[in-house]
């Protein structure tokens, strides 16, 4: 190493850190210059009635978000209702019964590479398998089943973390008195493993309702009158009719977006602070 | 629990062997069975639906190829699919490569050294509020993150440099900023792996942090930190809305970031918002697009994962 001045060793130091200080600070400062304006935009356009109207592309002061809240809330469930059961089964699989198998490794290359694919991938892949060979047309089942694939590797991801962090010795005991491997896991890691196994549940859920590009892709469309009453209707998710009114130049527009937004935010934030705060906790108590 | 053997009583030889194979304790096997078949039958969801997105996006894109050919395609330099019946794709597949590429010289530093900051220099609080927070920025849907750059920061660019209403920088700018909580968590998980005695001992022989980072910590992370690097690129790659709403709709060869320009991500949006009719050349062609996109981000994701392996390998 060439011999430096311990001043301008120092200085560098002193240097790069604030350089790195920098980095959380824009990123960080980011965040506030992402919000701040939208949600001080729309909330002086937070009304009751944004919950409770349907949408209009006449009058923004009386459109609301009663469609796209009860769109999100169907697809947001249904995807659960496929991907939880699929991905915690496949979790299971891969911590607890595949075991150092050649196909153990394929299947988990499989894992991360799909959790690599862009979501609007996964758009078209439902276009062209539920909406157009099964026709299906661009329902909320079709929606449910093209998030499926994208929020499946998460949650087999977060599961497996779930089962390695329990202990092998609960394992070993379970078994050694007397318990099938399917009791062990059924009866002693699973539940050890749940509050893992939900955070990854609850982030998978926030995947699901943020995401706009497949949707569109598989033709949601933005001005639907009436409020879907089960999987087979037609639907228009919350990031979706957000998305519709962004594109609308009208000032009136603008602001009627900004609110939606400022709703949106608050509904995805709540969900992923419940998933922050339920890790944290349980990270501790370990 | 009854685990005993049924076969208690004087029957004929053969009914006692069935009857003793299905014992409760038989009966308890081909349950363990059913239940390892299940799980095996839901972790094979991974490779059914990536051979899912293979079968209908070659099968779509063939019939495409009946009518366009591979080489107007993939060497065609215009894609004006309406107005001229031009499938050239690679002016998209350059503003596709123009974005990730500016998204990853904004976004990777800005999340290393974040990052950096967060394992070395943090005190123990300030990290246990940073790491959450930058979970909320990756959580915020890039709709939202969209709308700011058609709203905010497009019309920031136009007054500032004269950029095009529509313009790459924006999206440039948003998804490099998009990326950063990705990279800093990754990052900050691949240097907290290598052991600590390492980091230690240079401080021990003199290094200030600066050297012990750049000497020690950094180049034993620095395959995990490559696996960061490569799944943000690829995520960049993908990442559709923030490009639709803020990059334009101009397929072109520029350099000029304050251009409007035109990825893959913003045609597969826009060309199935318009209601296409099924089997149209211009249905089909999405798909073609789909599969070069797919097949791009997917090399990328191993890549990474390939880097990640390696790593762990060393470290676990």
């Amino acid at each position: 190493m060439r011999p430096r001045s311990r001043f301008r060793r120092e200085l560098t130091e002193r240097v790069f850190r604030l350089l790195f200080l920098g980095a959380v600070a824009a990123a960080l400062g980011a965040l506030f210059l992402v919000l701040a304006p939208i949600v001080v935009t729309g909330i002086p356009f937070l009304q009751p009635h944004l919950l409770t109207n349907l949408p209009s592309i006449r009058f923004p002061d009386r459109a609301g978000l009663a469609v796209a809240i009860v769109s999100s809330l169907w697809l947001v469930g249904l995807t659960l209702l496929f991907s939880l059961p699929l991905g915690i089964g496949a979790g299971i699989y891969l911590e607890e019964y595949a075991g150092q198998s050649r196909l153990a490794g394929y299947l988990q290359w499989f894992v991360a590479n799909l959790a690599g694919v862009p979501s609007v991938v996964f758009g078209l892949l439902g276009l062209g398998l539920w909406v157009q060979f099964f026709r299906f047309g661009p329902v909320i089942l079709a929606g449910a089943l093209t998030l499926t694939p994208l929020v499946f590797p998460y949650i087999v991801i977060a599961t497996q973390e779930a089962l390695r962090a329990v202990p092998r010795s609960l394992r070993d005991a379970s078994l050694a008195m007397g318990a099938t491997k399917w009791q062990t896991v059924e009866e002693q890691v699973l539940p050890a493993a749940t509050p893992g196994v939900l955070t990854g549940a609850i982030f998978a859920a926030s995947r699901a309702i943020g995401e706009t590009a497949p949707l569109l892709v598989i033709g949601a469309f933005f001005m639907q009158g009436f409020i879907p009453g089960g999987p087979l209707d037609f639907f228009t998710p919350l990031p979706v009719q957000v998305f519709g009114w962004a594109l609308d130049p009208r000032p009136d527009f603008r602001a009627l977006t900004s609110a939606s937004i400022t709703i949106f935010i608050i509904i995805v934030l709540l969900i992923n602070l419940t998933a922050i705060v339920l890790r944290h906790r349980y990270q501790r108590r370990r | 629990m009854t685990r005993s053997s049924g076969a208690e009583t004087g029957r004929p030889g053969e009914v006692r062997e069935i009857f003793a194979r299905l014992t409760p304790l038989s009966v308890w096997r081909i349950g363990e069975r059913l239940v390892e078949s299940t799980l095996f039958l839901a972790a094979i969801i991974a490779i059914l639906a990536t051979l899912a997105i293979l079968f209908i996006f070659l099968s779509n894109a063939y019939v495409f190829f009946l009518h366009v050919s591979p080489a107007e395609f993939f060497l065609g330099t215009r894609w004006s699919p309406v107005i001229h019946g031009a499938f050239g794709f690679l002016p998209l597949l350059w503003g596709t490569l123009m974005i990730a590429v500016g998204a990853s010289l904004v976004g990777l530093p800005l999340g290393l050294g974040a990052a950096i900051y967060m394992y070395e220099y943090a005190p123990p609080r300030a990290r246990a509020i940073l790491k959450p927070t930058l979970e909320v920025l990756a959580g915020i849907p890039t709709v939202v993150l969209g709308f700011f750059a058609l709203i905010f920061i497009g019309p920031i660019l136009q007054d500032l440099f004269g950029a095009d209403f529509f313009n790459a920088l924006n999206g440039i700018l948003v998804i490099g900023i998009l990326i950063v909580p990705l990279v800093a968590s990754l990052s900050e998980d691949a240097m907290s792996a290598v052991p600590r005695g390492l980091r230690d001992g240079a401080l021990a022989m003199g290094s200030t942090r600066l050297e012990a980072l750049g000497r020690v910590v950094l180049p034993a992370a620095s395959s995990g930190i490559f696996a960061s690097f490569f799944l943000a690129i690829g995520r960049a790659m993908g990442e559709t809305m923030i490009v639709v709403m803020a990059t334009g709709a101009s397929p072109r060869f520029t350099f000029n970031p304050l251009e409007s320009i035109q990825t893959i991500q913003t045609e597969i949006a826009l060309r199935s918002l318009g209601d296409l009719p099924v089997g149209s050349v211009e249905y089909l062609s999405i798909f073609a697009l789909g599969l070069v996109l797919f097949a791009i981000t997917f090399a990328i994701t191993a890549t990474s994962g390939h880097l990640g392996r390696r790593f762990r390998e060393v470290y676990q």
